[in-house]
């Protein structure tokens, strides 16, 4: 008796739809459903989470016969720096203004990559806060307060 | 005569001072983005989506987008010959016996000929959008609900044929992509929908938050995953003028690949890529000496790069006259337009005809200034590839926050730029197209709204989709297609073809 296998990749991408799908079936289970003739707004997502779902299962199905290829490297360090880096720009753009934000976000993202040394990735995040002042605020005049109320005394 | 007069509004409103600077704008980028490894024509696109609309005229923003487009095209295959290093997917080929050409010496004619394949290419598919648009949207205005509704099918159908890897993983990302367009209101019935308790979401997902971070984010961390050095040697590239024998050569091939791209670039998918590919294996078919590809063959150069810049350019003939993308481009072309208030669809050739033929026109125009200024430059394109990727990213995150935010002024689309880019980056490691995802994203809106309508028109009866001639025709050939990606021999042939494109 042959143990059974699943490969990481597809069997991890069939659960991820699964989970997609039970989610979205639910969601649009509790919307009104309508008939075939008046369609409420819960009748075609309703069938589309289902065709999710069945998909999710055939691919994991698929999953626990054919071997496919690794993983492979995955960017954590990057995820880690480059994902957070439009939040911080969301969370300071109102309260620091359009400038510091930009330069914080330029600055933050810098570091995903392990080559970068510090005072490289100040010089970048500078000359990237004067483009970007000189072409969105200047150039295509964009309704962003340079400086925040945050920075005011 | 009406094509005559039509074409002549196009140029007029292509060649006003102010278009033709956007146009220039739009090559040089998308040449600039095309040079540069790591970043690609949709994901750009997608990044300046929210500056076009501060441009305020649309006719100007498309024609930047689209030079942006077909730039890209370019400059990815002057770095396919001289350093072996496609730019875009479309040029994969191109490398083979590009780069050949260039390491015996004759990079110049390598370059001067893709040139000029391109824009004989470009210059008839112009000629074909001009001429097939208008009998194509005078039909497409007399589609019902029903009609609308299989088209799509076609088309979300061909999206999964032509992606890469798992038939069935590719239909997935099609019905997610529907799901996530169908988040927020429902527009019948006013109800709100997925929105899992989130206010801001009333609206659906924002599209260009959604498109950044699944086309572009996801390609940042995938970058990261493994730096290397890339090695660029400059080397001085003279005799850019082929010989005679090139030229007589060339002209064939040419000829070959701009009817072969002309063909599948109106198909959904990647009809431009597709069709390169397909033009190298006819090419190298029908040639006495096929032992030459591979080698340096001239033939392996002119005809992929014309196959490719036609399939380039007829994708937007389903885009501009049934508001129907045939690639992600054209989805963020279509989002373009919903962004300066444009309804996409057969009426735009009627309500906006300087629009319409604006666009066509500045095609050819671009393609013009592609062949005049790029081969001049091509020895600044080089000296660029030397920037190295790490400065290239905190750039593309700063312009990604300021483009995203500067949509609706909404901090709360930046957070969902963070979720999207860790969804897009998870999917993109388990092996799952983004392109059918947002193909379905773009269509999952009209897609319900024709169902829905073209239900209430048949009193609840569904056989109304078989029983319309157009709308059955339209439903077969998308179950053919269906049938045919799944047939054995088919799907090994497939996997062949995309495992060459990978390598």
């Amino acid at each position: 008796m042959k143990s059974l296998t699943i490969d990481a990749v597809n069997g991890l991408c069939g659960l991820l739809f699964i989970a997609l799908g039970l989610l979205f079936t639910y969601e649009s289970w509790v919307l009104d459903m309508g008939t075939a003739l008046r369609m409420g707004p819960g009748y075609f997502p309703f069938f589309l989470a289902l065709l999710l779902l069945v998909l999710g299962i055939v691919i994991l199905v698929q999953a626990t016969r054919v071997k496919g290829e690794p993983v492979g490297p995955i960017a954590w360090r990057g995820m880690l720096l480059i994902l957070p880096a439009p939040v911080l720009f969301g969370l300071t753009v109102r309260g620091l203004g359009f400038i510091p934000a930009v330069f914080l976000t330029a600055l933050f993202a810098s570091f995903a990559s392990l080559r970068m040394k510090p005072l490289i990735a100040i010089i970048l995040a500078v000359a990237v806060t004067l483009f970007s002042y000189v072409v969105f605020s200047l150039g295509l005049g964009l309704p962003f307060r340079s400086f925040g109320p945050w920075l005011s005394f | 005569m009406e094509l005559f007069n039509n074409l002549l509004l196009g140029f007029a409103t292509a060649s006003t001072l102010w278009n033709l600077l956007f146009c220039l704008i739009g090559v040089l980028l998308g040449t600039l983005i095309g040079v540069l490894p790591g970043i690609g024509a949709t994901a750009t696109i997608a990044m300046l989506l929210p500056i076009t609309f501060q441009i305020g005229d649309p006719v100007s923003s498309l024609i930047m987008l689209a030079g942006i487009y077909y730039g890209a095209q370019y400059g990815g295959s002057t770095t396919a010959i001289l350093i072996n290093m496609p730019g875009e997917s479309s040029s994969a080929v191109t490398a083979i016996d590009g780069y050949q050409m260039a390491r015996n010496g004759r990079a110049g004619s390598a370059l001067a000929t893709a040139a000029i394949g391109s824009f004989f290419a470009g210059t008839v598919s112009t000629v074909l959008i001009a001429l097939f648009a208008p009998p194509l949207t005078a039909a497409a205005l007399k589609f019902g609900s029903a009609e609308y509704f299989s088209l799509m099918v076609v088309g979300l159908v061909s999206s999964v044929a032509l992606a890469h890897g798992s038939v069935v993983k590719a239909l997935a990302m099609v019905v997610l992509g529907l799901l996530l367009g169908l988040v927020g209101t429902d527009v019948i019935s006013g109800s709100p929908r997925f929105n899992f308790g989130i206010s801001e979401y009333a609206d659906g997902l924002n599209f260009v938050a959604v498109a950044v971070a699944v086309f572009g984010i996801a390609e940042i961390l995938r970058n990261l995953e493994n730096e290397h050095e890339r090695s660029v040697m400059i080397r001085n590239i003279s005799g850019l003028l082929p010989t005679r024998e090139d030229f007589r050569r060339m002209a064939a091939p040419i000829l070959r690949g701009t009817a072969l791209g002309s063909a599948l670039g109106i198909l959904p998918g990647n009809g431009a890529v597709l069709a390169s590919f397909a033009s190298y294996t006819i090419e190298k078919r029908v040639s006495k000496t096929p032992k030459e590809f591979g080698k340096g063959a001239i033939e392996g150069v002119a005809g992929p790069e014309s196959a490719n810049n036609a399939g380039a350019q007829t994708s937007f003939i389903p885009m501009l006259t049934l508001g129907i993308p045939a690639n992600p481009v054209m989805a963020l072309m279509i989002g373009a337009m919903i962004i300066q208030g444009i309804v996409p669809g057969p009426n735009v050739a009627t309500e906006k005809p300087d629009l319409f033929w604006g666009i066509i026109a500045s095609m050819w125009i671009g393609n013009l200034m592609l062949i005049v200024l790029n081969l001049p430059l091509i020895g600044l394109w080089v000296r660029l590839l030397t920037v190295p990727y790490y400065v290239l990213f905190p750039i593309i995150m700063a312009f990604c926050s300021i483009g995203v935010y500067s949509v609706n002024s909404n901090a709360f689309d930046l957070y969902s730029v963070a979720f999207f880019g860790l969804l897009g980056y998870a999917l993109v490691k388990l092996r799952c197209e983004p392109a059918p995802l947002l193909l379905g994203f773009v269509l999952g809106p009209p897609l319900e709204e024709n169902l829905r309508r073209a239900m209430i028109f048949s009193r609840g009866d569904p056989t109304t989709f078989v029983t319309r001639p157009i709308s059955a025709f339209l439903l077969l050939i998308a179950l053919a297609v269906l049938i045919i990606v799944f047939l054995p021999s088919v799907k090994k042939k497939r996997e062949e073809v995309f495992a060459e494109e990978n390598t």
